[in-house]
């Protein structure tokens, strides 16, 4: 019994907050779109009986889907946003990797007060944050006046609304989401190990390579993932940061919804976005069950 | 013709291989090894021994170039180490902690040092499958470290320190895993390698059995410092203080007040017991405190008053520990004083001679005992 709940909790979380909103998204793309309140064809009505549940699934189609494959906007928009979300990943692992590399090489009393230093971002709120972003890199924003100032350029460079400026975005938001799995997987590793690598001959940077580097691989996949599933459908930072050359898939999705009012297209758009990233959420979860094997 | 007896440190032309000159390391204000000084020559099977804490990991790490020195210098083959980083020493070390690789296999484990070196892959090959033999692990060659035993854990971090054949080798409790029968096994095994390869070991350990059985010599500490250093017939026959005595093997230690006579020392222990009788050439100082140290084994129990034995003294038998080829009998004296006695279980167990409450004589030659200042 007690088992029972045990089990029965999550999935009832789970079915509440992510299969049943899945079900009626998937349900919305097959519908068509109409002048009405809510702006699509047909609506579920139990007042027909089985006749009406039979005619409203056969009002039911793939046609959204096929109009998805009959723009090119569409599979642009996922190209760019899957080419976005993995360039920012690997710009954030390099950045990310020697931070976390740092904490985990401080002196104990240190390690909590960098962690909160990393975490402190999370407590002001992220438009705010956007925002800045955008009195930073304008063109009359902090970073060109400081470069004008020091003489390295002479004309302000053009950062904001560009991909430039959505990388930086999308770096810096999700920055905390790479460093902490890292930081996590360096603080394990025993010291020792390192110390029996350069006793067999290795120098310091091929044990880091052949020792640190592998061991702290869980941290570096589990690190990408979280960073690269928010960051593919990003919505925010393309639009605020972005220019009008900036193909994110969010954004896309956002102007279905509230500047065309195409709620089925959109709904279409969403699903599929879920497909696609549904492959890196199980490989991400491999992931972490690999490693709960490997540690126990 | 007879075989040179391997014993270099007592040629003066002999170079050491290591040399510990006045080393001493602190942490923070703690000193772990105190301006300790000593030898060890190449060929060597040199055995640590101490109590936890005393230094002897520490002691190992310098060697090895993972601790700086405090004060005094090391040399290996007559060089200064002190700036020598450990991938360049031809030192290997095998950790307390066996520190494997748990990403690696414990074949890459093995091998590990050896690619560094840039070897032939099918020499690598060959020296891994001889490692995997010695140690008897070829069949868990493809397994990680998590999914192999304890023992077998300190087996491949045994082949792994062992498979660059290195000038010298650091064992640091390199058997403390192994069954009984496994851990002899590989004693032998590593005499073995060490007479065919002509390695130094230094091997630390807490089993003084395995220190005498595999050791030339045996350094036995206390705290950061070198008591004795000898071979180990020498440190189980010629202790030179209670503490070494009573560290190695079970030991008899009467205290008592010694007057000189004749070749050695008459040694009065207790009012009512007669004086003690042992040959010795050390001088004791004024105030003639002194202990004897008596090996359980050199004294013999007898019901009868033996003839002629120098020392003999009366007492009843307080206890029996059974050992199966030996008995130690623990005979409580008037005094109220314990001492030990053994002897070897010839006869069956119902027909033991002794048993509780006996009354039985103990007594020793005059070459038995050790006369020990402190
Ligand atoms: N990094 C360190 N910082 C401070 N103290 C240390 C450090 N390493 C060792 N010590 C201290 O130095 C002393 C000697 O340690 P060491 O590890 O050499 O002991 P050991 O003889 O190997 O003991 P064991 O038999 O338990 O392995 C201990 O008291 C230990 O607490
Ligand atoms: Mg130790």
């Amino acid at each position: 019994m007690r088992r029972f709940f045990l089990i029965a909790v999550p999935y009832a979380w789970l079915l509440v907050l992510f299969l049943i909103p899945f079900v009626i998204v998937l349900k919305i793309s097959l519908s068509d779109t109409a002048l009405s309140i809510p702006p699509y064809t047909p609506t579920l009505d139990f007042s027909g009986g089985w006749a009406g549940l039979k005619a409203f699934f056969s009002a039911l189609d793939l046609e959204n889907f096929w109009f998805l494959t009959s723009d090119d906007l569409y599979w642009k928009a996922y190209l760019s946003s899957v080419w976005i979300a993995v360039a920012s990943t690997l710009l954030a692992l390099f950045v990310g990797y020697p931070i976390a590399y740092g904490m985990a090489q401080a002196r104990d009393e240190w390690r909590p007060t960098l962690m909160m230093l990393v975490i402190l971002p999370f407590w002001t709120s992220f438009l705010i944050r956007v925002y800045s972003w955008m009195g930073i890199l304008s063109q009359e924003g902090f970073l060109n006046q400081f470069l004008l100032w020091t003489g390295i350029i002479s004309e302000p460079l053009i950062i904001l609304n560009t991909n430039t400026a959505v990388y930086v975005g999308i770096v810096y938001t999700y920055l905390p989401f790479m460093i902490l799995p890292i930081y996590a997987a360096l603080e394990k590793l025993d010291a020792s190990l390192l110390e029996a690598a350069e006793d067999l001959g290795c120098s310091r940077i091929q044990a880091f390579w052949l020792v640190t580097v592998p061991l702290s691989k869980n941290g570096i996949i589990a690190g990408c993932f979280l960073v690269f599933i928010p960051a593919l459908g990003e919505f925010v930072i393309p639009s605020l940061l972005g220019g009008s050359q900036t193909l994110m898939i969010g954004k896309v999705l956002w102007e279905e919804f509230f500047n065309n009012r195409d709620w089925p297209v959109a709904s279409a758009v969403a699903v599929i976005l879920l497909m696609i990233l549904i492959i890196p959420i199980i490989l991400f979860q491999r992931n972490e069950q690999k490693q709960r094997e490997a540690e126990q | 013709m007879t075989e040179p007896v391997f014993a270099p440190w007592d040629d003066p032309n002999e170079k050491p291989l290591i040399e510990f000159k006045n080393v001493t390391k602190r942490f923070g204000d703690f000193t772990a090894i105190d301006d300790l000084t000593l030898d060890i020559y190449e060929r060597e099977f040199f055995a640590l021994l101490g109590p936890s804490g005393c230094g002897k990991t520490t002691m190992m790490r310098m060697l090895a170039g993972f601790e700086t020195i405090t004060e005094g210098t090391i040399l290996l083959s007559g060089k200064n180490i002190a700036r020598v980083p450990p991938n360049r020493r031809a030192v290997n070390m095998m950790f307390q902690s066996y520190a494997l690789f748990p990403h690696l296999t414990v074949w890459d484990n093995i091998a590990f040092g050896l690619k560094r070196e840039k070897l032939p892959k099918d020499q690598i090959e060959a020296r891994v499958q001889e490692m995997l033999k010695l140690t008897r692990l070829e069949k868990f060659s493809k397994r990680k470290p998590h999914q192999i035993s304890g023992g077998q854990r300190q087996r491949v971090a045994l082949a792994r320190s062992l498979a660059k054949a290195p000038k010298l080798l650091l064992l640091d409790e390199p058997l403390g895993a192994l069954d009984k029968k496994l851990r002899q096994d590989t004693q032998f095994e590593l005499m073995d390698i060490q007479e065919k390869t002509g390695t130094t070991f230094v091997i630390v350990t807490h089993d003084q059995e395995e220190a005498m059985t595999v050791a030339s010599r045996v350094a036995v500490m206390d705290e950061g410092r070198l008591i004795q250093v000898a071979t180990p017939a020498g440190i189980y026959e010629m202790p030179n203080t209670v503490y070494v005595a009573d560290f190695i093997g079970d030991v008899n230690i009467i205290e008592g007040h010694g007057t000189k006579t004749g070749d050695g020392y008459d040694v009065t222990f207790a009012e009512g017991q007669p004086a003690l009788h042992a040959k010795t050439d050390a001088q004791l100082g004024e105030a003639a405190r002194c202990y004897l140290a008596i090996r359980p084994e050199k004294v013999t129990i007898s019901a009868e008053r033996p003839d002629g034995a120098v020392n003999v003294v009366q007492g009843t038998i307080h206890d029996i520990a059974y050992l199966g080829n030996l008995s130690t009998y623990h005979v409580e004296l008037p005094t109220g004083q314990i001492l030990k006695a053994q002897a070897a279980n010839t006869r069956r167990l119902s027909r033991r001679s002794f048993t509780w409450e006996d009354k039985v004589w103990l007594s020793w030659t005059d070459t038995a005992a050790v006369v020990l200042e402190r």
